[in-house]
């Protein structure tokens, strides 16, 4: 009796080490979406490219796509921008929101760095990211067919990010479908 | 001297406090001003680690100041207001997360704590006095005996005398 007084406190002691040992290294910043498993949220608004086209959630159902969130304004952007052109140029079903923006200086970015988007939703007040729980950029969605949402990334996508996070969900989503 | 005082004067001004955003929201009642004000101190910032929307000055927190300045104009209840901003960014962002089956260990492990670690003083407490009670037994008999063996030898000594 009197052993296991003086064991259970180390116990525990190591246990609650254990789990909090699991939470070193995890970004606190980077939340998970609150929109996971929910259909994407309904909008209607002008693609950025033709102001006289105007794009609903309607038009993000059919093919697994890839949602980036992205702004002049986020310097991180420019950075994952090469990345995002690379896996377009492989394939990859991009689309662009182009969130709190401006249409001109977006669309001069876009001459001069490439665009990978297939089409590029022009969310200049912010209103579809306030409903997707978007609260900065870069932020990545992974839509499936039915335009449900399946994943938030925040900050970059890069080779890693793609490999380890996003390719084991695309082949889960391709499947499920 | 007089420069001195100025700026010790001004210093003093400065550090005044200053709300963060002049956000200039009108309302119908000072009540509904008094709803988005608690309110706005009970939702946390996504962006910023730790500080409410009230206080801070990243875009998210405007953009969540005025969402809940246009529910409380529609007329939305309180419980409403968080409720919209938790279907958008998660639990997160309330200051008082519901009770829901992730969140138990936030609330209840800490008590959980306190009782392994009052059981454990209890014990502990419990397994001295017992050591304690052994403790005094034995010495109860060790002077027990003595008086018994002092009893003894004198009874002794005064049988010899007598003889």
């Amino acid at each position: 009796m009197q052993r296991w007084v003086y064991i259970t406190p180390l116990l525990i002691a190591i246990g609650l080490g254990a789990v909090l040992f699991t939470a070193l290294g995890k970004d606190p910043t980077k939340l998970e979406t609150a929109r996971l498993h929910d259909p994407l949220p309904a909008f209607s608004l002008p693609a950025l490219l033709d102001k006289s086209h105007t794009l609903t959630e309607q038009d993000l159902k059919g093919e697994l796509a890839l949602l980036n969130v992205w702004a002049t304004w986020c310097p991180s952007c420019q950075v994952e921008h090469e990345y995002l052109n690379e896996l377009s140029s492989r394939g990859v079903n991009i689309i662009g929101l182009n969130y709190k923006d401006e249409r001109v200086a977006a669309t001069r970015w876009l001459t001069k760095l490439g665009n990978p988007y297939k089409f590029i939703i022009y969310d200049e007040q912010g209103r579809l990211g306030f409903d997707l729980g978007v609260y900065g950029a870069p932020e990545t969605y992974l839509i499936d067919k039915q335009g449900t949402v399946r994943y938030r990334h925040v900050g970059v996508v890069n080779h890693q990010v793609w490999q380890g996070i996003f390719m084991p969900l695309i082949e889960k989503y391709q499947l499920n479908n | 001297m007089n420069k001195i005082l100025r700026f010790l004067i001004l210093i003093l001004f400065v550090n005044l406090p200053v709300s963060a955003s002049i956000d200039l929201y009108e309302f119908k009642d000072e009540e509904t001003r008094g709803r988005y004000t608690k309110l706005t101190k009970e939702l946390r910032c996504p962006k910023c680690q730790n500080q409410d929307i009230a206080d801070s000055n990243s875009p998210i927190s405007s953009d969540m100041r005025r969402e809940v300045h246009r529910l409380l104009l529609e007329g939305k209840e309180d419980s409403e207001v968080v409720d919209f901003m938790v279907e958008r960014f998660g639990e997160f962002v309330s200051y008082k997360p519901k009770v829901h089956s992730s969140t138990y260990l936030l609330w209840y492990g800490p008590w959980l704590l306190v009782f392994i670690g009052a059981l454990f003083i209890g014990l502990l407490i419990r397994s001295r006095s017992v050591s304690n009670a052994k403790e005094s037994d034995q010495a109860l008999e060790a002077n027990n005996k003595k008086n018994v063996e002092e009893l003894l030898s004198q009874y002794s000594k005064e049988n010899h005398k007598d003889k």
